[in-house]
This record gives structure tokens, sequence and C-alpha cells, in this order.
């Protein structure tokens, strides 16, 4: 199954610089196997991305289409044949 | 020869030089990381490694996490390891919200660094990687800790030391909030609370063995120990095997977050008052530092060259420092964004930067 993970600005150096990955996700069709196979091409997203725990860090947004994760499952949130994943940085900062 | 000072902020780091520790150079905010996101952080805590030379800067990103980052240019450049330097095992179910605290050990890359939640990290390497001090996160009392106001964590490491006369490689000492000053004599491999005649109001009850809200503890040149409590300010020559004793006479409170030792005459210390835990402000609304020349029996004011106008911003826990040079300067720095340094052993103030996002901590060296 491909998927497209839109990355923002400030999280593209962790990536090569890239605004968008495609990806190829091999295991379970939900979001957690999507982040794994961003996180195995781009290991130094990991960290930004999840904590040590592998929890979705609070102020991280991930939006599959148009719908939040959090709202369909977290990490389990399925998953679809061409879905648009976007990270987003939330609404925080001071 | 020149003097660094390193001031971690609200909002990024920045950097202060001289020559003559009068006029300074200030740089910043410092830009770290390309997206310059974590250059636009909380610095929670830094560090300048006395043997190589490293600073060390530890940041938390609103939306991207904790970060530890070295600069070996003394802050022109800064870079962050490939891997996250500080992370919790799995196995431990805990994630690190950041960190709080460095310190450094005998070997030049022997770096400590104390996180939230608590817990103690031991690097070999400079500070590019750290291992949990396991015996510390698994001590039977770690259940009982809870976070203070600012979150529960190890805000005080002081490597070689557990008392006047007992320095020793293997010694360390740790103080938490809640929880209490800690101790070990084997490099960590085991922990004993040293914190008897230490008060706790905010517990029922007799004084505990531990529990108590630390907010800081610093170590005189002989070893021995000054510590700014929740609430009392105290003394010990070894907490183990004497107990703390209260050292408030001429202070106008007993409440605040920094203490700094004197680097070369153990009878000396500097205390930043704050009015109580209710209010967070200067006592009087002016800026005070207080001096003791005696270990503590008394205290007097050093303000000259502080403003005389009211003052609202306070001195948090590690916004305090000296440089240790043979004629020492101090520094700190407020909340409301002003750093001060005395550089005539602690006379008198001069402003080295003002305006400044509020300062969180501050460190300073001969480089």
């Amino acid at each position: 199954m491909w998927v497209t993970v839109h990355l923002p600005g400030l999280l593209r150096s962790d990536a090569d610089g890239a605004a968008h990955v495609p990806l190829e996700v091999r295991d379970a069709a939900v979001l957690r196997g999507v982040l794994d196979a961003l996180t195995d091409r781009h290991p130094g997203l990991d960290r930004r991305i999840r904590d040590d725990r592998g929890e979705l860090r609070r102020y991280v947004n991930v939006f599959v289409d148009k719908d939040e994760c959090r709202a369909m499952g977290g990490l389990d949130a399925p998953v679809h044949e061409g879905a648009d994943v976007r990270l987003l940085p939330s609404v925080a900062g001071g | 020869m020149a003097y660094l000072l390193v001031i971690g902020t609200r909002k990024g780091l920045f950097t202060a030089r001289s020559e003559n520790r009068r006029t300074w150079e200030l740089t910043g905010p410092h830009r770290l990381d390309e997206a310059d996101d974590a250059g636009m952080s909380p610095v929670y805590t830094v560090g300048i490694n006395p043997r190589s030379g490293r600073l060390l800067a530890g940041t938390e990103s609103w939306h991207f996490g904790p970060s530890v980052w070295h600069s070996d240019d003394l802050g022109a450049t800064w870079s962050e390891p490939a891997e996250a330097p500080i992370r919790f095992p799995e196995d431990t179910e805990a994630s690190l919200t950041r960190a709080w605290q460095f310190a450094f050990g005998e070997e030049a890359d022997t770096v400590y660094a104390g996180v939230e939640p608590h817990a103690l990290f031991r690097s070999t390497d400079g500070g590019d990687s750290f291992t949990l001090v396991r015996a510390l996160w698994d001590h039977p009392h770690r259940a009982e800790w809870f976070p203070g106001a600012g979150g529960g964590a190890i805000h005080t490491i002081l490597p070689g030391t557990i008392g006047a006369g007992e320095r020793s490689p293997e010694a360390i000492t740790v103080a938490m909030s809640t929880g209490g000053v800690y101790q070990s004599a084997d490099s960590g491999a085991s922990w004993a609370p040293a914190n008897r005649g230490i008060s706790a109001g905010f517990l029922p009850g007799e004084e505990p063995e531990y529990g108590q809200c630390v907010h800081k503890v610093a170590m005189a040149p002989d070893g021995s120990f000054y510590a700014q409590n929740h609430h009392g300010v105290y003394r010990s020559s070894s907490p183990a095997t004497e107990g703390w004793s209260r050292i408030k006479s001429g202070l106008p409170t007993d409440f605040g977050f920094a203490v700094v030792a004197h680097p070369h005459r153990p009878e000396s210390a500097l205390n930043f008052p704050v009015v109580s835990q209710d209010v967070h402000l200067p006592p009087d609304n002016r800026l005070g530092v207080y001096r003791t020349d005696d270990s503590g029996a008394t205290w007097r004011a050093i303000d000259a060259g502080l403003p005389r106008d009211p003052y609202f911003g306070i001195v948090l826990r590690d916004a305090a420092c000296t440089d240790g040079a043979d004629v020492p300067g101090f520094y700190f720095g407020t909340r409301n964004g002003d750093v001060y340094a005395a550089t005539d052993d602690g006379e008198r103030w001069h402003q080295v930067a003002a305006h400044l996002p509020d300062v969180l901590c501050v460190r300073a060296a001969e480089v």
C-alpha cells in the first residue's frame, strides 16, 4: 500500500529537505505503520514526532486526509491506499 | 584570558564574552538548528565543561520535544547528536520531558544530566549519548517523589563529594523537587537520602526522611553544602552524618530558588530571596542579593549597582553562578531578562544584558 506523508517546514531538515515522502507501507494499514516506515527512511524524524514511549508528541498533529488521527484511534487510526498523511505542528509555543 | 557567560532563556540561548568582565559582547539568540525551532525554544540548562571547553544546552521544543546541543567552539556553531542523546529505556515506560541540569565529572568526557521525570543520566562521551543511572531510577523511594510546581526532576548534581573531607571521584550528591537530597559514595551504584533537618511543610507529620522540596544545593570548596529549600535555608558539612542546620538569620525570607557558594571560601555564599511559595516576587519589590561570610550565621544585602526602582523579576534556581576565577565573578539573571555580574568578589553589580526573555539559567567560565 502506498501513501504520501507531507512534512511541515520545521521537519524537512530531518528528511533530507523533502516536503512530501511517498511510502510503501508493508505492515498493518494503520498510522503506526506509516510512521514506522517514515522513520525507517528518515530516523531523525522519530524523536521529533514520538516520545520515548513511542507515543505521539502532544503538540504534533497528524491528519489522515482531513481527519486528525486522535479522533480515529491515534496511532491505530486506519490508513487506506493513496492516503495523504499530514504532519503539522499544533497550536503551541510561546 | 577571556570570560564566557552562557545564558539560557525562555526564548533561546545567548552568550556574552568579555576580556575584562566589565564590558560584554552579547550574542544571540543563537541559531541551533537549521529550521531555528530549537533556537527559539526554552533553554532550561546550560553547561561549560571545565576540562574540554564544550558547551551544552538542554532545550525543549514545544512541538518536537527535548534535545541536548553542544558547541566545541564556544558557541559559534552548534550540533545535535544524530540519535536522541537522552532517552529512557523502554522498560522504564518513561519519556524524557527535558534536561534540567548538566554537571561534569573528573574524567574530561564524563557528563551528568539531571532530567524530568526524576532521573540521573551519565555520559562518557562528552554529552553525545547518556545512559540512565539505574540504581537511582530503581530506588524504592522513587514512587513517592512527586513533581513540584515546576515539574518533577533532578535539578542539582554535585559530583565529587558527599561532605566536607569526603571528596572522592566516586562520590556524588543530587537534589530533586520533590524528593530532596540523595547521595552515593560508589559512583551511583547505591543511593541514600540525606535530608535530616530539612523541613517539608507540605507533608503531614514529623520531618520525613525524604520527600523534601529542595530547590538548589551548592557545594562549597571544602565539600560542604548550602541549600535553598522550599522555605528554609540550610548548611551542612556532612548531610548524611550531621544533617542540615538552618541559616536564615539576616535574610528577609527563607524562600527562594538559587544559592551560589563562593568558589574559594567555604564560609561565603550568595542567596536570592523570594517572598514565599505563594508570592514569587523579590521581597519589598526590590531586586536584592544577600551574602554570608560566616557560614550562614549572618547575611547582608549586596545590592550596590542593582536597580532602586520597584522590580518584580526573581532569580530562578539555575539563573545564578560563579565563574570560579581566582577573583571570582558572580552572575545572575532574572525573569525580567536582566543579567548582572559582580567581578570584585561580589560586592558591586553591573549589568551585562537587559530586556532578554526570562532568564532560566546562566553558567560562566574563564575560556
